[in-house]
């Protein structure tokens, strides 16, 4: 099928439902709305009131619950409607959902996914665009996954869903219905913690995820015209657990490496990446590595949010930063 | 031992004018002419803004909008009984609250316009900035007003919430503070039925948002959310106690959201054009209009006259917005601390140095992207 974000994240959700009786959708305006950004449109209609539940406005009950229903035989897929409203429900997640299986030794567990649309670039009020998967990526016991097209979306979300352990899935707002692609029919996984490799090459390594894949995508494209650089994208994908070991085989291949975030600078998932290729890869490395963030500044409202936002032009200066050095 | 009932509560609702614009003398607040004239106003001004509001959104002048349709008696009746001194800790709804307190109607474009100076209230204005979390800002409201008990100051502090507002414990935290401190706030529920597509059934199964008050040991009252006298009343009674030292009241306007949620919304999804059709019968302005004509402190040249200078006054803040000069893309980073650390002046720097880079300092993304819900 074509399908945008949306639809196959619809779609996914859709067939998990049917094949797995004890999953349930529960959020805010997730039932009869089918989701402010209708991702799960016609679900409440198709698998009825119990499996898809509207809840009260209470992100820390939506996840406390979660929880529960959690450890004792269901799987729930809970929709916080955008990640700045998650904070209500960190509490939960970090206290209780990220700790349940170590604090029993293993007797109860959390097989619970946390949805939540995050980031830039949509001219939403406060509190609807920031990227702050860190403060989950920086949680152990948490797992995160932030997809950057419809296929992959489908794919990892359904894994998400099947995961034994709690899993934050943000879901890039920009990406939403950016564009369309053909997506499989049937049901299938991507497996958590492994980044896809999108395009071979030998002069460097851009490192990106979510909304930010694109943004460097067209930096590369841009940059294909005049200059021969041979660049080697990696689309992470998971968070966490972080593919280490893609990242180390193309750094030790290439020996530049660029960091792409949307999140601001001082200890995004970027900082974490230079400092795991520098440990690892010091005698291959031909430059230090560059980075390209937002900044260590409230995300603005949307007059100035596209100057927050990193840009092509941000991540080429990087990468002619990292090939002139 | 025998079961005893140990306690026994009630709830009022206070209901001054009814759907046909007849008044409850016994109820009726004390106020002069030009006062009865200055609601009619105001809530004139606010609806006209709203339509307004409503258009610049359609046309990319401004982002997503909330209206505040249908709501109108609530936020000026319960600015219009506060003294300059009070303070406001508003939602994302609460436009009339601003513009009664004396809030420049730029001032509100311009938040909506995406510009972070639109939040930047002047000193003689003694309102929070708008608070997006749900249910976030009654904890501040009623902070405010110990501060202002602490202080001894002749100062109260009203939070205003939604009945959406009502699930978060952070909402039912604020009234257990307020409770046991005794605190000089008024917690103010614009209860009107939904929660984005969420009827007010979902939110809880109490019958009224008033009687959560009882639960915390303080008084809770539900108010007829469109009738401007008795949002008005109850308020100023409300204000009066609180002063008085006697603790906090919480407030269930009960009204109605006419509009969508946000103009991200579309409310045909989860309402029925009966529902609204029966709610459009219970407009606040129309019933104050046949009162005030009834009274004839309100006549049709009068009338005219006041639409004319509402439209006038909004006009004027639209052409005040756009002629505003951009803002300053530095601005981002000289809020964020009293002293900017030189760390995060070496960010600025460099961003301004990378930004004269661009030509002409274009705004150098696209949107793409569906919008805001």
């Amino acid at each position: 099928m074509k399908a945008n974000m949306v639809q196959a994240l619809n779609n996914a959700l859709a067939l998990e439902l049917e094949s797995n009786p004890n999953l349930v959708v529960l959020g805010e305006d997730v039932g009869i709305d089918g989701g402010v950004f209708r991702v799960t449109d016609g679900l409440q209609t198709k698998f009825g009131k119990n499996r898809v539940i509207d809840t009260p406005l209470a992100e820390s009950a939506i996840i406390g619950t979660s929880i529960g229903m959690a450890a004792f035989g269901l799987n729930p897929v809970a929709e916080v409607q955008f990640s700045g409203f998650l904070y209500p429900g960190f509490d939960q997640l970090i206290s209780h959902a990220a700790r349940i299986r170590n604090r029993s030794r293993g007797r109860f567990s959390c097989p619970l996914t946390v949805r939540s649309p995050y980031g830039g670039g949509i001219k939403a009020p406060e509190h609807h665009s920031e990227s702050m998967e860190a403060l989950f990526i920086h949680t152990p016991g948490l797992k995160v996954v932030v997809p950057s097209n419809p296929t992959d979306a489908k794919g990892l979300l359904t894994s998400a869903m099947r995961d034994p352990d709690p899993v934050v899935f943000f879901e890039p707002l920009r990406v939403y219905r950016a564009f369309r692609e053909e997506v499989p029919d049937e049901q299938y996984t991507i497996p958590l913690g492994q980044a896809k490799v999108t395009q071979q090459g030998n002069d460097l390594t851009l490192i990106s995820w979510g909304s930010m894949f694109r943004t460097s995508m067209e930096a590369v494209q841009q940059i294909a015209e005049n200059e021969k650089y041979s660049i080697e994208m990696i689309d992470l994908r998971t968070l966490s657990p972080i593919d280490w070991p893609t990242i180390h085989s193309s750094i030790q291949k290439t020996g530049r490496c660029v960091v792409v975030q949307e999140a601001p600078l001082t200890l995004g998932l970027a900082s974490e990446i230079m400092a795991r290729v520098m440990e690892k890869n010091f005698l291959h490395l031909k430059a230090p590595v560059q980075r390209v963030t937002g900044f260590d500044t409230i995300m603005p409202l949307y007059k100035l949010e596209n100057y927050y936002l990193p840009n092509a032009e941000r991540v080429k200066e990087a990468i002619r930063k990292a090939m002139a050095f | 031992m025998p079961l005893t009932k140990i306690a026994d509560f009630g709830v009022s609702r206070l209901s001054i004018l009814d759907e046909n614009g007849k008044a409850d003398e016994k109820l009726l607040p004390k106020l002069t002419n030009p006062q009865f004239l200055d609601l009619f106003t105001w809530m004139t001004l606010l609806r006209i803004f709203d339509d307004k509001a409503l258009k610049l959104q359609r046309q990319g002048r401004i982002g997503t909008y909330a209206s505040s349709l249908g709501q109108e008696a609530c936020t000026v009746g319960s600015a219009f009984a506060l003294k300059p001194q009070d303070w406001t800790f508003p939602t994302f709804r609460e436009h009339g609250m601003f513009f009664v307190r004396g809030t420049p109607i730029v001032k509100v474009l311009q938040y909506w316009g995406g510009d972070e100076r639109g939040s930047q209230s002047t000193s003689d204005v003694n309102c929070f900035p708008v608070s997006i979390p749900v249910g976030s800002q009654p904890l501040h409201a009623v902070g405010c007003a110990m501060a202002m008990q602490l202080k001894k100051k002749d100062a109260i502090a009203v939070g205003y919430f939604g009945d959406g507002g009502t699930s978060e414990g952070d909402t039912l935290e604020a009234m257990n503070f307020a409770g046991v401190f005794q605190a000089p706030v008024i917690l103010i529920c614009q209860n009107n039925q939904y929660a984005i597509s969420e009827p007010r059934s979902l939110q809880t199964r109490a019958q009224t948002i008033a009687q959560k008050a009882i639960a915390f040991g303080f008084e809770g009252i539900q108010v007829d959310g469109n009738d401007v006298l008795a949002v008005y009343k109850a308020t100023l009674d409300a204000a009066e106690k609180a002063r008085a030292g006697k603790g906090p009241t919480l407030l269930e306007f009960f009204t109605y959201r006419m509009g969508d949620h946000t103009t991200a919304d579309d409310s045909t999804r989860y309402r029925t054009k009966e529902e609204l059709e029966m709610w459009r019968k219970k407009d606040p302005i129309l019933r104050l209009r046949m009162y005030l004509m009834a009274q004839g402190i309100l006549f049709p040249q009068m009338e005219e006259k006041i639409i004319a200078e509402c439209v006038a006054l909004v006009e004027k803040g639209v052409s005040d917005y756009e002629n505003m000069p951009a803002p300053q893309p530095s601005d981002m980073f000289d809020y964020l601390y009293k002293e900017m650390p030189p760390a995060l002046a070496e960010q600025k720097r460099n961003f301004l140095s990378f930004l004269s880079t661009q030509k002409n300092n274009a705004q150098p993304n696209k949107t793409e992207g569906p919008g805001f819900p």
